[in-house]
């Protein structure tokens, strides 16, 4: 277990450096970050001026090595825009995306399991055929499509929720800044999580059901019927347990989906999570933000897979950790 | 984003009404990325001086000055004017407003890198007493009151001694903020919330103002923009796409706005890079085969006003007879007689997120372009990369849109068709790379002209030489458009500068 950890975390360094060496070679793609400090007026000379105090006329491997020694020390750079520490930025909108996408994940796992079961139960049942047509039909609309229509819906036409924005917080223990316990935070978070729910929930309806149909005819499950036990117990304990184990997996892949969805919501929905500074740096060439965005994301990503392995052996025993080639 | 700006527009037809207090919630498009008022001279951060700050003087609807904090002015001197200023005004900080005050602030202004454009042409500030200074240019200067506009006095003993400006790390004058302004700012959570309240010892007694609370929001997407007024999330927002504009002015309860601005759209026609463009017939051909009148029609949704000049017709230099021309034909036999009738191929850039449907209008430029057998190869690009790309001059033919922030036509010049000069700043968006040593000569002699007269005729004179030359090829002036709930009387407040004056907002009961 420990040994599995330590490599987890050798890989995670590895990723860590090859994410910043990718986000610094493509900095000078994305603009000027100058450019966006000053106004229209301002003279080409101060401009060069600027570039130089900033250090962004120096070579490739002058920045990245100024760059990778502060990153050693803990400084992951200052953002252009904030003015602050961008771990500090980061962390600080991390709350508003971790809350939203808490949401949209506790909505598939309470919409999309019972959908999945029943499909897989009553393969020929009208209801199970009219998920199944639904969920194709979700599976080809992009995200933005359902966010745009849930707010002509709810907010527009019915006035039933917020458009944009995160609305009241309240702040627990000194540093999470929480929509989830006021009547207005929570109203806000309705469209974007449903949105970013319902992008998510067809595929794992789907993926449920095959699991599940899969699992059903197994042998250990006509046992158990001929042993005499309980549909429900058979369904819900017996089947659905043997089924969470590759929907684990793919849950844990799909994390990478809902951070790309998050973006999009978050910038639909005005939501100010880390999806929103994301696209917000990109637009302000905020090139210190972006890489440690981007490095805070890739590490996010090595943590989920690292969980998902955990949990895999919890979930199935005969799983070996070691035997994973991991 | 462009499909979701679509959706929106099919979609919102209803709207349900909300009931309204004195406070305004606003949606702009930009916020200002500091609170130092003179840490970036943009749209965001003078919108925000107009709210915290008051300036020494500003521009009305009809476009002439207002008095706000200097009360009458006098010129003293061809390059000395004298300021007289308001009594009894306190800062936020409750320090009173005195001339130290206002020579304070022209002398920072000096020292920002953004309005030292600007403030260089003024030689030094003086006190005279409390309530009087003299401000002495370098030269006789026939703009000082359109540059002291942009003066909003800030309050010396509050920022005296840290009062550095910085591009890129936190200064105090970045994080706090005492100005003379209708508006304290509460709260500030940068990039999504600005919360004012209304100053209750502002001097202005006599405006009409009701708006005791002011929550300003950013959103950049159109489409959330629009659908967080149409929901009733948001009182006034700025701008609206011109997509949208028909079904947000179908919206009962729904006023929209649309004003003229002064920012012109223009291509510039690389003479450096391209041989063909040195030739007048090929630029003057490219004048004829672009239509004007068609592009603001069926792009722009008739939100503009075609060009055919660099100044809008409340500039001194606008001159009334030169329209746009559009004839296929004379174009099509100009490039025969300069012998391209087979035409050529060039690049071209235009940004895609910087100014109203500016990729459509790349895109139809391009086409009428291939219609006297110019094949354009177009590369839009997001403004934070299109920038970079004009100052490298990357392709011969480069769209800009350009704001004077004088109100004057030489601005317009100075910055588009001067003979570029790295030092000053002058020619620093002429990407056409042409170069009239008697256009800047006649630029240089209309910044000190103080006769309009003669000013109007070396304005006007550059105006139709440019004409002449086909140095460039204006397309037209943007139209502003702001939209708001019928009880909030914007059109009041609203200018073509786009700095809303929400001091003297009205929002009726």
């Amino acid at each position: 277990m420990l040994a599995f950890l330590l490599r987890r975390l050798i890989q995670a360094c590895f990723v860590l450096i090859v994410i910043s060496l990718i986000s610094f070679a493509i900095q000078d793609k994305l603009g000027d970050p100058v450019r966006q400090m000053v106004g229209m007026t301002t003279t080409p000379e101060v401009r060069e001026q600027l570039r130089d105090e900033l250090g962004l006329n120096d070579g490739f491997i002058t920045q990245y090595t100024r760059f990778a020694k502060n990153a050693l020390t803990g400084d992951f750079g200052t953002s252009y825009y904030y003015k602050e520490p961008t771990i500090d930025v980061i962390l600080k909108k991390l709350p508003a995306t971790f809350e939203l996408a808490f949401c949209a994940i506790l909505l598939v796992i309470c919409i999309a399991t019972p959908f999945g079961v029943i499909t897989a139960i009553h393969p020929k049942h009208l209801v199970s055929r009219l998920i199944m047509l639904v969920s194709s039909i979700g599976l080809s609309i992009p995200i933005f499509i359902i966010a745009i229509f849930m707010v002509y819906v709810f907010s527009i036409q019915w006035n039933l929720a917020p458009s944009f924005g995160r609305g009241e917080t309240t702040l627990l223990f000194g540093f999470w800044e929480s929509g989830l316990f006021t009547k207005d935070g929570l109203s806000h978070l309705l469209l974007p999580s449903l949105s970013l729910a319902i992008a998510l929930i067809p595929i794992f309806v789907r993926l449920i059901r095959s699991e599940m149909s899969e699992v059903l005819q197994s042998e250990y499950i006509r046992f158990a019927w001929s042993k005499g036990l309980s549909a429900p117990r058979i369904y819900f304990f017996h089947a659905l347990k043997n089924t969470m184990l590759p929907i684990i997996t793919i849950g844990g892949i799909q994390a990478g989906t809902l951070v790309a969805y998050t973006i999009l919501t978050e910038t639909i929905f005005q939501w100010p999570g880390m999806g929103f500074l994301f696209m917000d740096a990109v637009s302000r060439v905020d090139t210190p933000l972006i890489s440690a965005y981007l490095m805070v994301v890739g590490g996010m990503f090595v943590v989920m897979n690292t969980f998902v392995d955990l949990i895999y052996g919890l979930v199935n025993p005969t799983v070996r950790l070691a035997s994973h080639g991991l | 984003m462009k499909p979701t700006v679509i959706i929106v527009a099919c979609l919102s037809i209803l709207f349900s009404s909300h009931t309204l207090s004195a406070t305004l919630r606003m949606a702009f498009d930009a916020d200002p990325i500091s609170l130092d008022p003179h840490e970036q001279l943009s749209e965001g951060t003078l919108q925000f001086s107009h709210l915290a700050f008051d300036p020494l003087l500003r521009w009305q609807q009809n476009g002439t000055f207002e008095a706000r904090l200097a009360t009458h002015w006098q010129a003293i001197t061809p390059s000395t004017t004298r300021f007289f200023l308001r009594q009894g005004v306190t800062f936020h900080s409750g320090n009173p407003l005195t001339s130290a005050d206002v020579v304070y602030t022209i002398n920072r202004l000096k020292r920002s890198a953004d309005f030292r454009a600007m403030f260089d042409t003024i030689q030094s500030a003086k006190i005279i007493d409390d309530y009087t200074f003299d401000v002495t240019s370098a030269k006789p200067n026939p703009l000082i009151l359109n540059i002291m506009t942009y003066v909003f006095p800030m309050d010396k003993a509050f920022y005296q001694g840290k009062d550095e400006i910085v591009k890129y790390g936190e200064t105090f004058a970045s994080r706090h903020v005492s100005g003379t302004g209708p508006f304290i700012l509460k709260k500030r959570e940068l990039g999504s919330r600005m919360e004012f309240t209304r100053n209750p010892n502002y001097w202005d007694t006599a405006s009409p103002g009701n708006v005791d609370t002011l929550i300003s929001t950013p959103i950049h997407t159109d489409a959330t923009r629009l659908a967080a007024l149409l929901s009733g999330d948001v009182d006034f927002i700025f701008p609206i796409s011109p997509i949208d504009i028909q079904r947000t002015q179908r919206t009962t309860g729904i006023q929209l706005v649309t004003m003229p601005s002064t920012r012109i759209l223009l291509l510039h026609m690389n003479q450096t890079r391209r041989k063909e463009f040195r030739d007048v017939r090929v630029r003057k051909a490219i004048n004829l085969a672009i239509n004007q009148s068609l592009i603001v029609d069926k792009i722009l949704r008739g939100y503009a006003t075609p060009a055919g000049q660099l100044s809008p017709n409340r500039f001194l230099g606008h001159v009334a007879d030169l329209q746009p021309e559009y004839d296929l034909q004379k174009a099509r036999q100009l490039m025969k007689e300069a012998g391209y009738e087979q035409g050529f191929r060039i690049s071209m850039m235009a940004p895609n997120n910087r100014y109203t449907n500016d990729e459509k209008v790349a895109q139809a430029v391009a086409a009428m372009l291939a219609k006297i057998n110019i094949k354009a190869d177009l590369k839009t690009l997001p403004k934070a990369q299109y920038f970079k790309e004009f100052d490298d001059r990357s392709a011969d033919m480069m769209m800009l849109g350009w704001q004077s922030d004088t109100m004057d036509s030489n601005n317009l010049f100075e910055f588009i068709i001067a003979c570029a000069d790295a030092k000053t700043g002058l020619g620093a968006y002429n990407a056409s790379e042409f170069c009239n040593p008697s256009i800047t000569d006649d630029i240089r002699q209309a910044n000190q002209e103080l006769n309009p007269e003669r000013r109007l005729r070396l304005l006007q004179g550059i105006e139709r030489t440019l004409y002449q030359e086909s140095a460039v090829v204006p397309l037209y002036w943007q139209f502003l458009t702001w939209a708001a709930k019928d009880k909030v009387n914007i059109q009041d407040v609203i200018n073509d500068r786009n700095y809303p004056y929400i001091g003297d907002l009205i929002i009726e009961e």
